[in-house]
């Protein structure tokens, strides 16, 4: 059989291309107001994190016990001090380094690992899948902040430990999404079709399945760095987690607690920072979901 | 291990031998476990394919017919050697797939399938030409010439490249989504094209174009055909031979027009009664086909048919009958087509 | 169904050996002897061998976990190292209190949520929709502890109307359902409900906005059903899901009420794990984590039979 009915030159012609899935989702999603304020927020929050050094107005760190407790308004430091002294402001947008990190980082590598977890589970199937799920169910069995508490707890207090913790919780719930979207997957024609073409499984899920089962995985991923981030700040909170003097909004939430009736106002704004920065998460990805539900 | 060309070498001359058998089944036996109680053991078994034996010769189409679940499906999913069968052998041009000389992939590129639901067989995230262009890129093909390939193809199909090559499979009906399956199975050259249900979900209009561009290729590119269908006038168009199952056996296979119009088995006539006529003069006023095929899980002892068939008698329940020779290119499975069967026709029904 | 019911729970037999396994190597993990927090830095090697060996320290790990199962299995999770009392009766008192405490707050958001995903659900895309979906996207951002200080600054230090902290003012040994007692509960209770207020919120919007898209509740309005009528259907259809979030939610508070009962100083597991863990008290930490994984263990159980039951469509074999 040979190539001939049509010439090279028009083959080479430009062709009409539709836009991709990608700019679909992204034209329906920068129609969404509610969707791209809290994009823009979140966007704010992480520059303000990344670019903190820069632009806090007074030392994070440095305390004076003269002006400790100031409240809200002090000329000088707006946002009051802290029971140490130091400008809450500062504190504050430090704050958003450790506490962005300690909320985002944990789901990527839980999405890296669980992924792989649950779209080899979800392709091969058969026995390989059932010992893969069952070992992860064990961990389903207890419900995420006892597992989180209780491996800090284990582990003892710090940065990297609240990582690592952090992660074996969530890599369980999204290795079970992965296995799930990929056995839809693997069940339709066109991947029996892309078999049947002769390709071996690499080449089918790096071509075929990859693109149909990432988006889902994705957007459950990030659904989950708002409860990272309240879970993460909830271990400083306790004590496990960051360790002082770093900044981070729960653990400052902790400290500050002594101050509850004496300025309660400086007391509740930390956790207003871990609260703005939740829902803007949340109505993001709940934008993003919708802007990929095609069917709707 | 040979290569494709090497398998399908015919005489020096390069002409085919006349009617060489290209693919020959025996004896295929699938069947599925049902798995229930506490442990999960296979408590019966859904014997979906359950003894074929027939041969594809070079250059011809066999149709396929049955009803729902006799298993058609299950046998084009086999011969694609999409699931594996439990016992039974293909070959291809006399060389056994998987064996030492033809591997499971080279088989791949000589035979494909064009599935029934259009729109479930394309990847919603590749554009028509990726889609068409994976098979060749898996067999070694460059990127450039695998695109080139999957744009000639579209048009061969009748889709015009420059409008259909960049879009998603979303944007276009079933029929230009069908063509496109068409297309991409052609892409790999193969030899024998397996139709299952290909044309079954389009419109009757649509159908027919794509009917008439099957016919088309077939004869530009010096193709074989196994057209699987349950609608019997389709199949008579498109076939030079019809195989009819029941329950996982053949019951009646030979030249389309032997059986359509002389058909030696009482299942093969009732279909064929069943047939709306358009004709005023010859109204199809009775049903000839009563009750639902009986499950494959327990199929009936003797004739698997003898549950609903107007001439059976206590031979029939007994003993079951074999595929045998009733004609010229004609077998049928019925015991009243052989003589040396013992068959009396005296208990008839009413 | 009783087959099923069977086979569910023997599946559950391998998972709580899991979950003892991960319990023992989760407290075990920890560096340092399971002793020091009792033991002062200078104690002689005599004394600290002689403790060690009466708190089974000294045997292999794998001796310890077939003994502390063993003993388990009898009822006995062991004798906590800081307050030398029976860890079984410990925790199961504060089981006691955090259960209470997690069942008001789970009705409490249940009803919520599913008032506020009702309404949501029924009137989509209006302005009801919006306020209701926002209440519970709120609900579900906020970080409980924070939301639970906050409460506490409104109501008792600003305003002085209910207690900050503390389960009643004999503790908790004498509880009665009476207001002087209820007080100490407002709090906790409603700042624990949020979170599952809104992800019922949620769940019920999304079942009800489905059913009422099927084309089945059209059949009915040309049947010439009002909204009565109508409403029940939707309720039968989108109980057994709402239900099987409500008992999952209340798994999750039981587990994991740590946070706000270490801000209202609530005597519950919570409470009670958080001193564990600080006072690196292994026995202790292992059995209360041991309890609470059982109880969201059986609790998943109970919520997947009685979907099975109540649910025709959910096919179990």
């Amino acid at each position: 059989m040979a190539v001939t009915s049509l010439d090279t030159a028009s083959i080479a012609e430009p062709v009409l291309r539709s836009p991709s899935y990608s700019a679909t989702v992204w034209r329906r999603f920068r129609r969404d107001k509610v969707a791209m304020i809290a994009g823009m927020v979140v966007l704010a929050l992480i520059l303000m994190a990344v670019f903190a050094p820069w632009i806090v107005p007074d030392d994070p760190y440095k305390g004076m016990s003269l002006r400790r407790l100031k409240p809200v308004g002090t000329p000088g430091f707006i946002l009051g001090t802290d029971e140490l002294g130091r400008d809450m402001l500062s504190r504050l947008i430090m704050g958003a380094r450790l506490s962005l990190f300690m909320g985002v980082t944990p789901v990527f590598i839980a999405l890296f690992i669980g992924g792989v977890i649950g779209i080899v589970a979800g392709y091969a199937g058969g026995w390989l899948n059932t010992i893969l799920m069952r070992t992860i169910d064990v961990f389903f069995a207890f419900p995420s902040v006892l597992l989180a508490i209780a491996l800090s707890g284990a582990l003892g207090a710090g940065i990297a430990n609240g990582l690592i913790s952090l992660t074996i919780v969530f890599v369980p719930p999204i290795a079970r999404i992965a296995e799930s979207v990929t056995t839809g997957i693997r069940a339709r024609d066109f991947i029996e079709a892309a078999r049947a073409s002769g390709a071996n499984a690499i080449t089918i899920i790096r071509q075929h399945v990859l693109g149909n089962v990432l988006g889902p995985i994705f957007v459950y991923a990030m659904s989950l760095i708002a409860v990272s981030m309240i879970l993460a700040s909830g271990l400083s909170f306790l004590g496990l987690g960051v360790k002082p003097p770093e900044p981070e909004w729960g653990l400052m939430l902790n400290t500050l607690r002594t101050a509850l009736y004496t300025q309660p106002l400086l007391c509740a704004l930390p956790g207003l920072m871990i609260f703005i920065t939740s829902i803007a998460f949340n109505m993001l990805t709940d934008g993003l979901r919708s802007a990929m539900d095609l069917k709707a | 291990m040979l290569t494709a060309n090497e398998i399908l070498e015919w005489d020096t001359e390069g002409t085919p031998a006349p009617a060489k058998p290209l693919l020959v089944v025996e004896g295929l036996v699938k069947h599925f476990p049902i798995r229930s109680g506490l442990f999960g053991r296979a408590t019966a078994h859904v014997r979906a394919v359950d003894g074929l034996t027939f041969a594809v010769n070079h250059g011809e189409t066999l149709g396929i017919v049955g009803e729902s679940g006799c298993g058609k499906s299950t046998a084009a999913r086999l011969m694609m050697q999409l699931i594996a069968p439990d016992r039974g052998t293909i070959q291809l041009n006399g060389h056994d797939v998987g064996g030492p000389e033809l591997s499971v992939k080279t088989y791949r590129s000589q035979v494909q399938m064009v599935f029934q639901d259009s729109y479930a067989s394309l990847n919603p995230r590749l554009t028509i030409e990726g889609s068409i262009a994976f098979g060749p890129t898996v067999h070694g093909l460059p990127h450039d010439e695998a695109i080139a390939r999957a744009r000639s193809l579209l048009d061969r199909v009748g889709l015009e490249p420059k409008r259909f090559a960049g879009r998603y499979p979303h944007e276009l009906s079933g029929g230009q989504r069908q063509r496109i399956n068409i297309a991409r199975a052609l892409a790999l050259q193969p030899k024998l094209l397996i139709l299952d249900e290909a044309v079954s979900a389009l419109d009757k209009s649509v159908e027919a174009q794509v009917l008439n561009l099957l016919l088309d290729l077939k004869d530009e590119f010096d193709l074989t055909y196994i057209f699987i269908s349950h609608d019997l006038e389709v199949v008579r168009f498109m076939s030079d031979r019809v195989m009819v199952m029941y329950l996982g056996r053949i019951a009646e296979i030979g030249a389309t027009e032997a059986l359509y119009g002389a058909s030696e088995h009482p299942y093969t006539r009732a279909l064929l009664g069943s047939m709306l006529s358009m004709d005023p003069d010859r109204r199809t006023m009775k049903a000839p086909l009563t009750g639902d095929p009986p499950n494959p899980i327990n199929p009936p002892p003797g004739c698997r048919f003898h549950t609903r068939c107007a001439s059976a008698t206590g031979l029939c329940r007994a003993i079951e009958p074999k595929l045998m020779s009733c004609g010229p290119d004609h077998e049928t499975a019925c015991h009243m087509a052989d003589p040396a069967s013992g068959y009396i026709a005296v208990e008839l029904r009413p | 169904m009783l087959i099923y019911l069977l086979k569910r729970l023997i599946y559950t037999i391998p998972i709580v050996f899991g979950v003892a396994i991960v319990c023992f190597i989760l407290v075990h993990i920890a560096p340092g002897s399971p002793l020091d927090s009792v033991l002062p830095p200078d104690a002689s090697s005599e004394l600290k061998s002689q403790l060690m060996t009466l708190y089974g320290f000294d045997r292999s790990y794998t001796e310890q976990f077939f003994r502390w199962v063993w003993r388990a299995l009898h009822g006995d999770l062991g004798t906590s190292v800081a307050s030398s009392r029976p860890v079984t009766a410990e925790v199961f008192k504060a089981v006691g209190n955090t259960l209470m405490l997690a069942s008001v707050a789970t009705i409490i958001g249940f009803v919520l949520g599913s008032f506020f995903g009702f309404i949501a659900g029924i009137f989509r895309d209006t302005w009801i929709d919006k306020v209701a979906s926002a209440i519970s996207v709120i609900g579900v951002s906020v970080p409980h502890y924070w939301l639970g200080m906050v409460l506490v600054i409104i109501f008792s230090a600003t305003l002085g109307w209910l207690p900050p902290t503390g389960a009643g003012p004999g503790g908790s040994a004498d509880w009665a359902w009476d207001w002087a007692h209820m007080k100490f509960m407002v709090l906790p209770a409603i700042t624990m409900s949020v979170i599952p207020m809104g992800i019922i919120a949620r769940t019920v919007r999304a079942l009800v906005a489905e059913i009422m898209a099927q084309e089945f509740i059209a059949g009915l309005k040309a049947k010439g059903m009002t909204g009565l009528g109508i409403f029940r259907h939707v309720v039968k259809n989108a109980a057994p899901t709402a239900l099987a979030v409500m008992g999952i939610q209340l798994g999750y508070l039981l587990g994991g009420s740590i946070l706000i009962e270490t801000v209202f100083a609530w005597p519950g597991t919570g409470f009670l794990l958080n001193s564990a863990i600080f006072q690196r008290d292994l026995p202790l930490l292992q059995g209360t984590i041991l309890v609470l994984a059982l109880f969201f263990v059986a609790l998943n159980l109970a919520v997947d039979l009685m979907q099975t039951a109540l649910d025709p469509r959910v096919e179990r074999r």
